[in-house]
């Protein structure tokens, strides 16, 4: 593999500015003449706006400019959208309410935007935002999903009665049902999926310049794909045709989903740059953040698990209601469907599932992908229910699952999935032998002898990243392909730019990629530069979302670099007069197999661009393309087990351990593929133990709109985690690799709850299991 | 309007901002040293930690008034000629971060707890005292490591200094 190749654990080229404060994020963006924007936002869940009067507001000092969604209207600015259509069981499509970048009828929740005012500095802005009068008619507001369907509850949007979104299903329900009917048990539960803020540390931000002279719009704006962002603001937003608006994601400081969607606010830069004559900045505070970033989960379901008398499942049978928040945000549809329900086989051989989705409308910010995007939530009711399941019938945990592990593949699921490859048992029995299984009734008697209770747990999770072919996700609704582009370009001095679709904002692609071309040419990875997240520079991608940029932008720089050899080869044997098939590439150097024959890198590089001694016929230059479109889904799957103990004066929880095994494929960093799973298990842990959005159901404001009162993960809530990796590669593509950047958050809440209802012997227990839930259930249960 | 006189790392500066202006925005909008971040909005996430004579401070919780004739030390100040900070260092060689918005103020924070308790650092100690300190991405796993890798470093290096 080489110090610098596929498998070394290589320092980050990337760590170096940010250690020394020049990592370059949107808001440290500076520009002449640049003003700066703040918005009137909703106080209200749910209103009519009768009358915006901002005379006030535009005699205040340095401002320059008091916008408003009429205008906006007016000049012809789209509704924001949804990009995957999904119908209903009835064949009729989503219902989907229009979502106005600036609201100028109705708000439909606590942070929706009214107006907004650009000023010279950002605090005359909020000054001015302060002194906008927008006198609301208040409507009543519903901010839970279940009662939202009920009879006789607020109506958000007129397109959607009731509203309900869409009512789809998936699986035989006949066969379902008949296998429930003739089960030996049946486990039934009601799993609660909490509502969690994503709350990347770098809040959004975006960066608005019109140049009037050019007709053309640049906007710097956090984004996890910015080359999505330029199409959907071109053709769905009217913002400026694809050819006249230019996006760059710089640095960008964290995502977990957040940062994939076209927010309102950077539309209202663009839109807000051209019609005060000013560049426009916007920084989101974390209370914005809290306010108006799309929260993720937020599913009530309830399952039924069938199992024969030799304790294998029968079937499944699930309902979810979904909480899509006031508006349709861009990807929310694929998270509680294909992302969700299609996952729900889990690690297991079930002959018959069952899945019932109900999309609602809230009048709380809208809910789309948060790291794992629907597979956290099949997980945790998978890997709950299973639990329940091994309890009841007075089975090991772990026995019930060996006893329904897929053991071949590929393996067809009831729900569309065909996996590809995986050793389900290998991980499973990593994860025991770290965690020192066997041993832990001796710790729960010792940790009993101290008057706490301890507890262990598992979850075996699996998860489909890399979403494709775009001929199979189009054939299911998705409005875009999800493939990815490369271009590598050989510089005439050897050195070597990659110019890839990915975008990445902490994940390390600077290095990881670079490591590939390293060890395809054995040349330093100093000599390389990874290029992303500026529509100028490279052409078109799909960005970073979803675990796609290792098995699916990875494996576009690969057939990039296939291209790139096979032309080296070509000239390198034409500069040696030796046969092409003859030359093998190592150290930097081309050579010629079995004899002394050498071609250095940078000068079969210069070759190229010289073009005095090229083949007959080659075209001078060395840079080649690709676009990779994957055949199939990758499905890294793993083991986790958490142990934690439990003080029953305070019920507090205290994590002792917390194993990961997991199954990526094939790993090209080791460092970065293990921080990736510490991050998500922090993720997880902290929905489990921590984390949960709050509206208050009556008025709808926000309850947990900082971190005063919304807990995130601290460094005194965690262990150190023990990691390690079982290696079944991917069969489906190049370099075997199927993606880690979810698994932590998917994998661990459940084995996070199956560990505390275990130590405390009540399992009526809901995320996140704070103290005192934790406490009254322990009170409960004696 | 008020004038502020200061040092920042290790120059005079003099500034007229408005008396509400928070230390960080001085150093960020004022001096335009962006690597001092803002990351929330109730003084919790220890993005914006700078060393104010000698000490952390939190630069979201005090006026840049407060800190006329101060000697302010940000994260572009740490290296030296170029060369990483043992703690700078150590995040690099341990993976302590991975987007690298909460990086500075955790560098900031963990130079300040080498500072107070040198060698005597254990795993426990630093996840205490990273309490004002919010990473989304790392799960602090390796920034620990980090922390305590600098710190035996740092005070292998200060023994070897004393011999």
């Amino acid at each position: 593999m080489g110090v610098e190749g596929i498998g070394a654990r290589v320092a980050r080229k990337e760590d170096k500015r940010f250690l020394m404060g020049q990592g370059r994020y949107t808001d440290d963006m500076s520009v002449p003449g640049m003003r700066y924007a703040a918005f009137v936002r909703s106080p209200h869940a749910h209103a009519k706006i009768r009358r915006i009067d901002t005379s006030a507001a535009e005699d205040m000092p340095g401002v320059i400019a008091v916008l408003n969604g009429k205008q906006m209207l007016d000049d012809g600015i789209g509704n924001l959208i949804c990009g995957w259509m999904i119908h209903s069981k009835d064949g009729s499509p989503m219902k989907m309410g229009a979502w106005r970048p600036i609201a100028h009828e109705t708000v439909r929740y606590v942070g929706d935007a009214v107006a907004v005012v650009v000023a010279d500095s950002v605090g005359e802005a909020r000054d001015a935002a302060e002194a906008v009068v927008v006198d609301y008619e208040v409507l009543p507001a519903v901010t839970d999903a279940v009662k939202a369907l009920e009879a006789g509850q607020p109506q958000l949007h007129p397109e959607a009665p009731g509203n309900l979104i869409y009512d789809w299903e998936i699986g035989d329900g006949a066969a379902t049902d008949a296998a429930i009917a003739a089960a030996a048990h049946v486990t039934e539960m009601k799993i609660v999926n909490n509502r969690l803020a994503p709350n990347p540390m770098e809040p959004r931000a975006a960066l608005g310049i019109y140049d009037s002279a050019e007709d053309h719009y640049t906007c710097y704006t956090t984004s996890q794909n910015p080359h999505v962002a330029r199409l959907v603001m071109s053709a769905f937003y009217n913002v400026a045709p694809e050819n006249k608006l230019r996006v760059i994601a710089p640095d960008v400081g964290g995502g977990f989903g957040s940062k994939i969607y076209i927010y309102p606010e950077e539309i209202v830069c663009l839109w807000a740059s051209k019609r005060s004559g000013v560049p426009v900045k916007w920084t989101s505070d974390r209370t914005e953040a809290f306010l108006t970033d799309a929260h993720g989960r937020d599913h009530v379901s309830t399952v039924k698990m069938a199992f024969d008398a030799n304790n294998r499942v029968t079937a499944l049978k699930v309902d979810t209601i979904a909480n899509f928040g006031a508006y349709m945000s861009l990807f929310s549809s694929a998270v509680p469907t294909y992302l969700y329900a299609t996952l729900l086989s889990g690690q297991y051989n079930f002959p018959a599932i069952h899945a019932n989705v109900r999309a609602v409308y809230t009048n709380t910010v809208a809910v789309d992908a948060y790291r794992g995007a629907g597979r956290p939530e099949a997980t945790y009711l998978l890997e709950r229910t299973m639990e329940t399941a091994a309890r009841e019938l007075g089975v090991s945990p772990a026995e019930l699952r060996r006893i329904n592990f897929i053991r071949s593949f590929p393996h067809q699921t009831p729900v569309i999935m065909n996996y590809d490859a995986g050793d389900y048992e290998a991980s499973l029995e990593a994860a025991m032998a770290a965690a020192d299984w066997a041993g832990f009734p001796a710790r729960k008697a010792e940790a009993a002898s101290r008057g706490m209770k301890r507890g262990i747990g598992m979850s075996c999770y699996i998860e489909a990243c890399g979403i494709a072919p775009s001929a199979a996700v189009g054939s299911l609704g998705a409005g875009v392909g999800l493939w990815e582009s490369a271009e590598v370009r050989v510089n005439a001095v050897g050195t070597i730019e990659v110019l890839t679709g990915s975008h990445s904002h902490g994940q390390g692609h600077e290095t990881t990629f670079a490591q590939l071309v390293a060890d395809r040419f054995g040349v330093p990875i100093d000599s390389v530069s990874i290029v992303h997240g500026d529509t100028d520079k490279v052409q078109m991608g799909m960005g970073t979302y979803g675990s796609r940029s290792g098995a699916v932008g990875m494996s576009a720089i690969v057939k990039a670099l296939d291209k790139v050899e096979a032309k080296a080869r070509k000239i390198a044997a034409h500069l040696m007069e030796a046969d092409e098939s003859d030359i093998v590439i190592e150290n930097g150097a081309l050579k010629v197999a079995g004899t002394d024959k050498s071609v250095p890198w940078f000068q079969m590089a210069l070759a190229a661009y010289t073009a005095h001694n090229l083949p007959s016929g080659m075209e001078p230059g060395l840079k080649e393309g690709a676009f990779y479109d994957p055949s199939n889904f990758t499905f890294p799957a793993g083991c986790y087990i958490a142990e934690v103990e439990v003080d029953p004066e305070t019920g507090k929880t205290t994590i002792v351990q917390f194993v990961a095994a997991d199954d990526f494929g094939n790993i090209i960093n080791p460092m970065i593929v293990e921080g990736q799973v510490h991050g998500g298990i922090a993720q997880g842990i902290g929905q489990a133990l921590l984390e949960g959005v709050h509206y208050d159901p009556e008025t709808g404001q926000l309850l947990t709109a900082s971190y005063m009162d919304y807990t995130m993960p601290r460094a005194d809530d965690l262990p150190s985690f023990q990691v390690s990796h079982q290696v079944t590669p991917c069969p489906n593509n190049p370099l075997g690799i199927k993606g880690c950047g979810e698994a932590g958050a998917i994998g661990s809440p459940a084995a996070l709850m199956n560990a505390i209802t275990d130590a405390i012997g009540n399992n009526d227990l809901t995320m996140p299991a704070t103290p005192q839930k934790v406490w009254a259930a322990l009170a409960a249960g004696n | 309007m008020a004038k502020v006189a200061m040092t920042v790392n290790g120059r005079k500066v003099s500034r007229e901002c408005e008396d509400r202006t928070l230390l960080v925005h001085f150093i960020r909008d004022q001096l335009s040293l962006t690597g001092t971040h803002v990351g929330c909005d109730t003084s919790q996430c220890g993005a914006c930690v700078v060393h104010m004579d000698g000490k952390a401070v939190k630069s979201c919780s005090i006026l840049a008034a407060q800190a006329a004739g101060a000697e302010i030390l940000t994260i572009e100040g740490l290296a030296a000629n170029g060369e990483l900070h043992p703690v700078q260092a150590a995040f690099k060689a341990n993976h302590g971060l991975q987007c690298g918005f909460c990086t500075p103020g955790m560098v900031m924070t963990a130079v300040d707890m080498i500072n107070r308790y040198g060698a005597k650092l254990d795993e426990k100690t630093v996840r205490d005292n990273l309490e004002g300190n919010i990473c989304r991405c790392t799960g602090y796993h390796n920034i620990v490591k980090a922390i305590l890798a600098a710190a035996e470093e740092m005070g292998a290096a200060g023994r070897q200094a004393a011999e």
